[in-house]
């Protein structure tokens, strides 16, 4: 198997195979951290640098830790501290980083298609780390890892995503993720926070009518973050009306599937979109989700690199 | 038990458009097929009221009311304002948010539902905010007042001036399906203006409300409907424009309803040549053109409901200039009777009244069991004495305001009982 592009852009440019062969891949590097000594030389050598225009814990040191573990010499620039704040574009940016002939970037920008936009003026890869609200593919990965690793037949799976789908780039990216393996996606939110059309390639995706409908006897189900913010400008009336009504509750939970597995992409707001002591008991999968997305990460760089290194 | 029979009545049900002489029969307040002849009698507990030469129709439902409790209730109260509708032959009224406190909590809401509860007159269906304190700069808590039990929303008195505010309280309204009752008008082209713009406006020398900013506010929210593909419910309609813009947006699918009030297919702005500020409303009373395209528009099909806009207003609030007096008139009271003269002009059916004024609120509404008579049905009934000859005049008027353009009128047509959950609450 193998991977015939420069750039992991956008769960919509991969097929089915694409995806398990991501999948698979991050298996074998998932091993590597487990070990005693979680260092492997296959990036020796080889150049990476993080770009994060928009604030992330979590997904950037995910992509470090990565790049660590696979010997990579790795850069990070954050927003604040780069020349961004002088006024210089998202290309002379680029441009400039370029000219020390990296052999991948790691983007994360608050506008939709900024990785697109670097991957064409860069012969480096290009790994989307989120781009605005369009995608983060290998959030979608990791989940599809953490869900593979206790489902075996995707085509069986009921994948409820409940939560802030229009302004979700982890939705947008798991939709087409898990329909394109065949599983059937049901959208709950307030309508004011749906998609205009919930169409994704022909996907087997469907809009709940309520809470309960997007739950029951659910195989998957992932909530989304819901911001502080969208009361403001009118999509919800307050962050008291969506715990209310749009979080996920031990009750809720009970009309799922027995072996329901509960992902979160985080960070978490406890009690609004789910009831605190839904993660307390441990009932999610949050910290499998983390552990799985240094193996993806490795495996993203290590398949696109890879790629560089027979046509670049 | 509690047993009813209304004998001999001309029976009118909106929901098989059926038009039958034939008995009703009210057991515990539901509505039931007759049981057999010899049970029903005295000696069975069933009490017998008459109906003979009466039209029996279902409980009428005046879907826009201001009631001006909590905050004004010198203008009036719960209690008066149901008083009004019930001697008006309503079973049901639903009340505007406009109060002090705002109707735009589930405590507001829950106040309104007890009160009601504890008067056990007619029912009361609140009708929340769309925007916290009908300030159109964020949405009410829409889930929790519809959880407390408001069956619809609105900001009436004023429009949703944000275009994207008001599409996402559609939206966000749409996922609770609780219908959005809009008040469609561009403010600032109403401006300081008072009566319709146009030549009485010219003689009277006073600032004008152009027609346009009806036509323009019900366009935008008819729009913002129609792309959303969600309900919604325009009130009080008064322009030939508007209603051309409604009827187009019914033909393209557009899951829109409006209501008329009787002001405007029985008055015109003729009415204001004497600066008279009880017939001052808003929107306000149009021209002759206009009034037409109303009563076509009833009569077609494109306006499914006549509710009020019954807006009480003190004495000594109306008794000022044109441009310094409320907008708004009482209606509780002569709203039936006003829509009785489109049946005697043989414009309308009856059966057409009983879907305008019963049946269709109560499907806009999702409010269950009411809008018919049949059996499993909420024993909700308003009996008409259709020749009966009264004038309406300032001491007969219940409401505890005064503000009617039609005081001294003579009508043709009244309410004789009034029952609501099988109880009788007037008679004749
Ligand atoms: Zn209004």
């Amino acid at each position: 198997m193998s991977f015939q592009k420069k750039d992991l852009i956008s769960i919509k440019d991969l097929s089915a195979s694409d995806i398990n062969y991501f999948v698979e891949t991050a298996k074998e590097f998932k091993k590597i951290s487990l070990k005693d000594i979680k260092k492997v030389p296959t990036l020796r050598g080889k150049t990476v640098v993080n770009i994060f225009y928009e604030p992330s814990t979590r997904t950037r040191s995910s992509f470090e830790i990565a790049q660590k573990r696979l010997s990579a010499d790795s850069l990070s620039i954050a927003v604040s501290q780069s020349s961004v704040v002088k006024g210089e574009s998202l290309k002379d940016t680029l441009l400039n980083i370029e000219a020390m002939k990296p052999d991948a970037f790691v983007i994360r920008h608050s506008e939709s298609g900024a990785a697109h936009f670097i991957s064409k003026i860069t012969k480096a890869s290009v790994i989307n780390a989120g781009d605005g609200i369009n995608e983060h593919p290998t959030q979608c990965l990791l989940d599809i890892m953490t869900v593979a690793e206790e489902k075996k037949d995707f085509k069986s799976l009921k994948v409820a995503i409940i939560g802030d789908i229009y302004h979700s780039r982890v939705a947008r990216s798991d939709i087409y993720g898990f329909s394109k393996l065949g599983a059937e996606i049901y959208l709950y939110a307030p309508h004011s926070l749906l998609p205009m059309k919930a169409e994704y390639g022909g996907g087997k995706v469907f809009i709940a009518k309520n809470m309960e409908e997007a739950v029951k006897n659910a195989d998957v189900i992932i909530m989304l973050r819901i911001q502080k913010e969208r009361a403001s400008y009118y999509f919800i009336p307050s962050i008291e009306e969506y715990r209310n009504f749009f979080r996920l509750t031990p009750e809720l939970l009970s009309k799922a599937d027995k072996k329901v597995m509960v992902l979160h992409p985080g960070p978490v707001n406890r009690d609004v979109e789910i009831s605190g002591s839904i993660i307390n008991e441990n009932k999610t999968h949050i910290f499998k989700q983390v552990e799985n997305g240094v193996a993806v990460r490795m495996a993203c760089l290590y398949i696109l690199i890879g790629y560089q290194k027979l046509h670049g | 038990m509690d047993k009813l029979l209304i004998k001999n009545g001309i029976v009118i049900d909106p929901l098989t458009k059926t038009e039958v002489k034939r008995d009703v029969y009210i057991e515990n307040g539901i509505i039931k097929d007759l049981p057999a002849k010899k049970s029903i009698s005295e000696k069975y507990g069933v009490k017998t009221i008459s109906a003979e030469g009466l039209i029996v129709f279902p409980g009428l439902i005046d879907m826009h009311v201001h009631l001006r409790e909590p905050g004004y209730e010198y203008k009036e109260t719960i209690k008066s304002g149901m008083e009004a509708a019930i001697s008006g032959g309503f079973t049901s009224i639903c009340c505007m948010p406009n109060t002090n406190p705002v109707n735009d909590s589930e405590e507001v809401t829950r106040f309104l539902i007890d009160k009601a509860k504890n008067l056990a007159l007619i029912n009361l269906f609140p009708i929340g905010a769309i925007s916290k304190g009908l300030k159109g700069g964020s949405l009410a808590d829409i889930g929790k007042l519809k959880e407390a039990g408001a069956v619809a929303l609105s900001d009436d008195g004023n429009p949703v001036e944000d275009s994207a505010l008001m599409g996402r309280a559609l939206l966000y309204a749409d996922t609770f399906n609780i219908p959005v009752i809009s008040h469609s008008e561009d403010i600032k082209l109403r401006g300081k203006g008072v009566i319709n713009e146009g030549v009485i406006s010219e003689r009277l020398g006073v600032i004008g409300i152009p027609s346009i900013a009806e036509d323009i506010g019900t366009a935008r929210d008819v729009i913002l409907a129609g792309y959303y593909g969600v309900k919604l419910h325009v009130a009080h309609v008064s322009t030939a424009g508007s209603i051309d813009i409604i009827k187009r947006a019914k033909k393209t699918g557009a899951k829109v309803t409006c209501e008329t009030c009787p002001h405007y297919f029985s008055l015109t702005e003729e009415s204001m040549l004497d600066y008279n500020t009880n017939a001052k409303m808003n929107p306000p009373l149009r021209t002759e053109t206009d009034k037409k395209a109303v009563i076509e528009a009833i009569k077609d099909g494109t306006i499914d409901v006549i509710a009020t806009d019954h807006a009480p207003h003190s004495k000594d609030e109306k008794d000022d200039t044109l441009d310094a007096a409320p907008f708004g008139i009482i209606g509780l009271e002569t709203s039936l009777p006003l829509t009785l003269r489109l049946f005697h002009d043989n414009k309308i059916s009856l059966i057409r009244i009983a879907e305008l004024m019963s049946l269709n609120p109560a499907k806009i509404l999702n409010i269950s069991r009411r809008g018919s008579v049949s059996n499993g049905y909420i024993g909700d009934i308003t009996v008409v004495d259709l020749n009966k000859k009264w004038q309406f005049t300032e001491r007969g008027i219940k409401s505890l305001s005064k503000n009617s353009p039609f005081i001294g009128e003579y009508f043709k047509g009244k309410s004789s009982f009034v029952i609501a959950g099988g109880k009788i609450l007037k008679e004749n």
